[in-house]
């Protein structure tokens, strides 16, 4: 009988013991990643490449994804209303979920998908054929090489693209509310700049900062620590893609209560 | 030539339960080539990455021109690196930059030089190791297993290493190129004045580049000594090891 509750109280303790140790090595990664973004020398080149393949090439993707859930929003949001013959609500409602959520949201998750794992199977095959180990010995620290300009590169670039994907969000609304449902044009546009409030904004910059350094930090990290060959690569993207998307979940609604709970 | 480079004393390092060095006492001389031989999973790569400071020791110490290395600051471990270079078994050539910017990647990111000057270098350099020019634009992925080898010995060459450690230099060639690469070997560190530190399970290999043999088995050094004393030994170990027979006192965990 003991036996079974010592092994029972085993079965549970591996995964715990196993789960500290690696927030406790993640701990450490980030503090020695920010701590190497903030100390020279900088690779400016590395950074603008990164800014190029983290923004740049995101941004058909993330203009796919905006104008299509502005798209909906501004058709549920006006079936909904109708009931109540409120239908002038329409705009601000796109206006405000686009900018303050769905913008950062679906940026930041697809951003995730496009780039964190880009980043995992980049980093997690440099590791594994020794490329990390080489950098090294040519006097060359791996965390300023590849993994501050990644962080910084994320930083900086993913409120730029929400930005944008702010444009093409209510853009989308306005698509829907003017050739689809009949609104007149100047009505719409004029209650969209009315509502227009800074707050919203930046809310949703905020948000985009902090996705951008969780998705190129997660890229890093499972790619940095990646073990095995082919198969501890591929684990490591699984883990960077899911690892980023939950925590951009979670911390989407931590910025949003410390913003507005009042 | 009696001058001591390296010299290792009683290091050990496991990783969890397992022991991989279990009291290692190694001494290099000033522009020796040392070959460690031994099975695979004994311990080689091991040894040599504690010595670079890629893998920290859990006990013992490595001095390297009389100072000792194990737990000194990052900065001074990166001066140290400035000194050491090593040819990785896969080349671990960076294949986001082209062969030329592998082979300057030291002149450019430490020595700043301007990016013209070190091309310039780099195909000098690659021409020593039997390369022609028009491979320096190619990428890494580009070249065959063997031309790979020859880039990573440029790239190491680039830095001028008082120290150059080979991990299974021969390894995946072709008996042919793998004789090539060890007369490249014999020549560049010669041709640099350089200390050699090689792991291989090469026997040809290891004849052809070795000052001295040393033999490591089960975490600990067993034998070294010249390749004329390895064929005269009655070490029954090292008998085995050179003979190849899987009958004697070495057994393979399967």
């Amino acid at each position: 009988m003991s036996n079974k509750i010592e092994l029972f109280l085993r079965a549970l303790g591996k995964p715990l013991v196993k789960f500290i140790s690696s927030l406790g090595d993640l701990t450490i990664f980030i503090a020695q990643s920010v701590y190497n973004c903030l100390t020279p020398p900088f690779y400016f080149k590395l950074m603008g490449k990164q800014l190029i393949d983290i923004g740049f090439y995101s941004l058909p993707v993330v203009g796919l994804t905006t104008i299509f859930a502005g798209m909906v929003i501004a058709l549920q949001s006006y079936t909904g209303f109708a009931r109540f013959g409120a239908e002038s609500g329409v705009a601000s409602v796109v206006l405000i979920s686009v900018t303050r959520e769905l913008a950062p949201a679906l940026s930041g998750l697809m951003v995730a998908g496009r780039i964190g794992a880009a980043m995992a199977a980049e980093i997690g095959t440099m590791r594994v054929t020794e490329q990390i180990d080489a950098l090294v010995t040519l006097s060359t620290n791996p965390f300023k090489y590849l993994v501050a300009p990644r962080i910084i590169a994320g930083i900086i670039v993913l409120p730029v693209l929400v930005l944008i994907g702010d444009v093409i969000g209510i853009f989308g609304g306005y698509v829907v509310c003017v050739y689809k449902l009949g609104f007149n044009p100047a009505n719409y546009i004029n209650s969209t700049l009315q509502n227009l409030e800074s707050l919203d904004i930046i809310t949703g910059v905020v948000k985009a900062a902090v996705f951008g350094f969780i998705i190129t930090l997660m890229g890093c990290y499972n790619g940095y620590k990646s073990r095995g060959g082919a198969q501890g690569v591929g684990e490591a993207t699984t883990n960077a893609v899911v690892s980023a998307s939950i925590l951009i979940l979670i911390f989407n609604y931590i910025i949003t209560e410390l913003l507005f709970a009042k | 030539m009696s001058e001591t480079k390296i010299k290792i004393s009683d290091l050990h390092k496991a990783f969890g339960k397992k022991v991989v060095l279990n009291g290692i006492d190694l001494e290099v001389a000033k522009g020796e080539s040392l070959v460690v031989i031994g099975g695979s999973g004994t311990g080689k790569s091991v040894l040599i990455k504690c010595i670079q400071g890629l893998l920290v020791p859990d006990s013992g110490s490595i001095e390297i021109d009389g100072e000792e290395t194990v737990g000194v600051d990052k900065h001074r471990q990166e001066e140290l690196h400035s000194k050491m270079g090593m040819l990785f078994q896969g080349g671990a050539l960076f294949d986001s930059l082209s062969v030329w910017q592998n082979v300057a990647f030291s002149l450019l990111e430490n020595k700043k030089m301007p990016a013209k000057e070190a091309r310039t270098e780099a195909v000098r350099v690659l021409r020593q190791v039997g390369l022609a020019p028009d491979v320096a634009d190619l990428s890494p992925s580009e070249l065959s297993g063997g031309m790979q080898k020859r880039v990573s010995l440029a790239r190491v060459i680039a830095t001028r290493p008082e120290i150059i450690f080979f991990d299974e230099p021969t390894t995946g060639l072709d008996p042919i190129m793998a004789d090539v690469i060890n007369d490249l070997i014999i020549e560049t560190v010669k041709g640099l004045g350089a200390t050699a530190l090689t792991i291989t399970h090469d026997m040809a290999s290891a004849r052809k580049i070795a000052d001295k043999i040393a033999m490591l088995y089960q975490g600990k050094i067993i034998w070294q000594g010249t390749v004329k004393e390895l064929d005269k030994t009655d070490n029954p170990y090292v008998k085995q090891f050179i003979n190849g027979s899987s009958h004697g006192p070495i057994k393979v965990e399967i």
